[in-house]
């Protein structure tokens, strides 16, 4: 020890180390924050992918053809509202599935649950989580489609957005339990104890405490869920029947295209087909690649403003 | 001093008006309902493997063990999933090799070195958007940066159609799934456990490495094996970056570079082309082959889920 020998307090080199240790040190922090950087990288790299192939594709297309009334690659006819209208009806119909399911399941395992059960009983949602999109999109097919579309609705269609949707619905289920648990679970207890502390029962201090105090959480884990729902495509590309061309229409009885459907058959249709106009109908990914990247981003943004906006108040 | 005895009456009254002048029902019925809404994920996964399961026993009670020794055929008698198999193996691999260490890497600089400064949180900002991009949208990427741009190195003779090109996109795509929840493992390690190696002198690289690493790595693995799980099963990028959905010939004379910037499939992608195929004995190839994928993954899962409870420590 310095001191014990008399020698007064420690140098400042002694403090700071060896210049050896300094400099791994510094070497390691590179690392680290090089490693960090790469996420930035990526983003870069998607924006201007899509970007600069859409661009060249805008710049191939004739604009009309963009809203046509038809998605027909093949035949030089891109209508985008098509598309859009397909994947929000699918999103819609998966958010009927997932938000009762999902708040349920969220407000049972944060307010109800003990520990015990609590423990017991979210696996039930993880193994969920864990089942690929793939499997989920031959369920809706064989199972959902025949079994509840077609014994529901008067509809003899093999592929149908209903049963994509319901499909995507599943999938959603844990997402939107796991960020509305997580905000529910983050109001603190004082609020439970002084609504108790005034008689109130569990059912009101769920539905008139925490769940209000826990409001914008729940907002955000409904719009995270309707951001997956819309960028769902193995579902859409089995059991919606999206097929290299689909007309504009409403009914979701019926087979239909997505944004993501689009994409996927573009992409393992024939390579590089050229449409009769001489374009290269593959090129139209892109664009639509751009347009879901956009809608997706802008519903992330959101629901972490919404997140945010909870951190606060507690 | 005695006690005044309440009243029977007197004690009734008192019960009644603290209790509430009825039994909750709509309490009751509320309760119950919420409950249901779980069970019904509990049931819709039974009804899923129940049925995937009834659908491949033609395969699965006569011809498993060929079923996942053989190779990709146009005969479905003779299909089987061996290729796929080995691919999704492969571009696991990939996985492992690239995105978990630079995931856990970049998660170590965010959580334990990064101050909050704009560029930081513009970073943790950026991750978690990156984290809810579709998948498909990784697909685009990895179409226009390795199979086109990068062709030369990822797959000269296959039109950078490759293990190397899906590898990296894989990768690509849960890195910032890899970075969250390895961040959230760090975060469950408490202060004073990082402030009791600062005091004896440890430098931030030493605090993490012998403190802070150890004590968040059940949590990490746990986190790694579910990433894992879940590039395992991901379909609709490799479809972009083009893992064959059809016949697939495999040369046994290869080097390992050969291979890697060879022709692949993966599981996924044989179910869902086969998925698309017509006839009974397809369907029951392509429920037979969910039955493989879905062993795998829940297998996977569960043990993940049995790590996190068994080492899940109370600070």
């Amino acid at each position: 020890m310095v001191t014990a020998t008399g020698g007064g307090p420690p140098s400042i080199a002694t403090l700071r180390g060896s210049a050896k240790r300094r400099r791994k040190e510094g070497a390691v922090r590179g690392v680290l924050l090089a490693a960090a950087g790469i996420s930035l990288v990526i983003s870069v790299v998607i924006v201007l992918a899509l970007l600069g192939q859409a661009v060249s594709f805008l710049s191939h297309v004739e604009l009309s053809s963009l809203w046509s009334g038809q998605w027909s690659p093949r035949q030089g006819e891109f209508d985008i509202p098509t598309l859009f209208i397909g994947t929000i009806e699918v999103a819609l119909i998966a958010m009927v599935i997932a938000t009762p399911l999902g708040l349920g399941a969220a407000m049972y395992l944060s307010e109800y649950a003990g520990p015990k059960t609590r423990r017991r009983l979210k696996p039930i949602l993880e193994t969920l989580a864990g089942i690929p999109s793939v499997v989920l999109g031959y369920f809706a097919l064989q199972v959902i489609n025949p079994a509840i579309v077609q014994t529901l609705f008067a509809t003899s269609s093999t592929f149908t957005i209903m049963a994509a949707g319901i499909g995507v619905g599943i999938l959603t289920i844990p997402l939107v339990a796991s960020v509305a648990e997580d905000a529910m679970y983050a109001v603190p207890g004082s609020l439970r104890e002084a609504a108790y502390g005034i008689g109130a029962r569990r059912r009101t201090v769920t539905t008139k405490v925490v769940f209000p105090a826990a409001v914008s959480g729940i907002m955000a884990s409904l719009i995270l869920g309707f951001s997956r729902a819309i960028g769902e495509t193995m579902v859409v590309a089995i059991a919606a029947g999206a097929t290299g061309s689909a007309t504009r229409h409403l009914n979701p009885l019926e087979p239909g295209q997505t944004m993501t459907g689009a994409i996927a058959s573009l992409a393992i249709g024939s390579d590089q087909v050229k449409s009769s106009t001489g374009l290269n109908a593959f090129d139209a990914l892109y664009l639509v690649g751009l347009l879901l990247f956009a809608m997706t981003l802008g519903l992330n943004l959101l629901s972490e403003r919404f997140v945010r906006r909870v951190r606060r108040d507690y | 001093m005695a006690a005044i005895a309440p009243t029977a009456q007197v004690r009734g009254t008192v019960e009644l008006a603290l209790r509430g002048s009825k039994r909750d029902l709509a309490g009751r019925v509320f309760q119950g309902a919420l409950l249901l809404s779980l069970l019904l994920s509990l049931l819709i996964l039974i009804v899923l493997l129940g049925t995937a399961l009834s659908a491949a026993w033609p395969v699965v009670s006569t011809r498993l063990g060929d079923f996942v020794t053989s190779d990709v055929s146009r005969l479905p008698v003779r299909a089987g999933v061996r290729q796929g198999i080995v691919g999704s193996l492969i571009l696991i691999g990939f996985v492992a090799v690239v995105a978990m260490p630079l995931g856990v890497a970049a998660a170590i600089y965010l959580q334990e070195y990064a101050r909050d400064t704009r560029l930081n949180r513009l970073l943790t900002t950026n991750i978690r958007n990156l984290a809810a991009v579709p998948s498909i949208v990784y697909g685009i990427l990895g179409l226009v940066v390795f199979v086109q741009a990068l062709r030369a190195f990822t797959g000269p003779d296959t039109f950078g159609r490759s293990y190397i090109s899906g590898g990296l996109t894989l990768s690509v795509l849960v890195l910032p799934i890899i970075i969250l929840v390895t961040m959230e493992a760090l975060r469950a390690v408490p202060k004073s456990v990082r402030e009791a190696a600062y005091g004896v002198g440890a430098t931030r690289w030493e605090v993490v490495r012998s403190h802070v690493l150890p004590y968040a790595a059940p949590g990490v693995f746990t986190g790694l094996i579910l990433s894992m799980a879940r590039a395992f099963g991901e379909t609709a990028p490799l479809l972009l970056v083009g893992a064959v959905t059809g016949y697939l010939s495999t040369s046994s004379s290869a080097t390992p570079l050969e291979v890697l910037q060879g022709k692949y499939t993966a599981l996924p992608t044989q179910i869902y082309s086969w998925s698309r195929l017509a006839g009974e004995d397809w369907k029951a190839n392509t429920a037979a082959a969910i039955v493989v994928l879905l062993v795998i993954i829940l297998v996977v899962n569960f043990a993940a889920i049995l790590l996190r409870n068994r080492y899940d420590r109370k600070w």
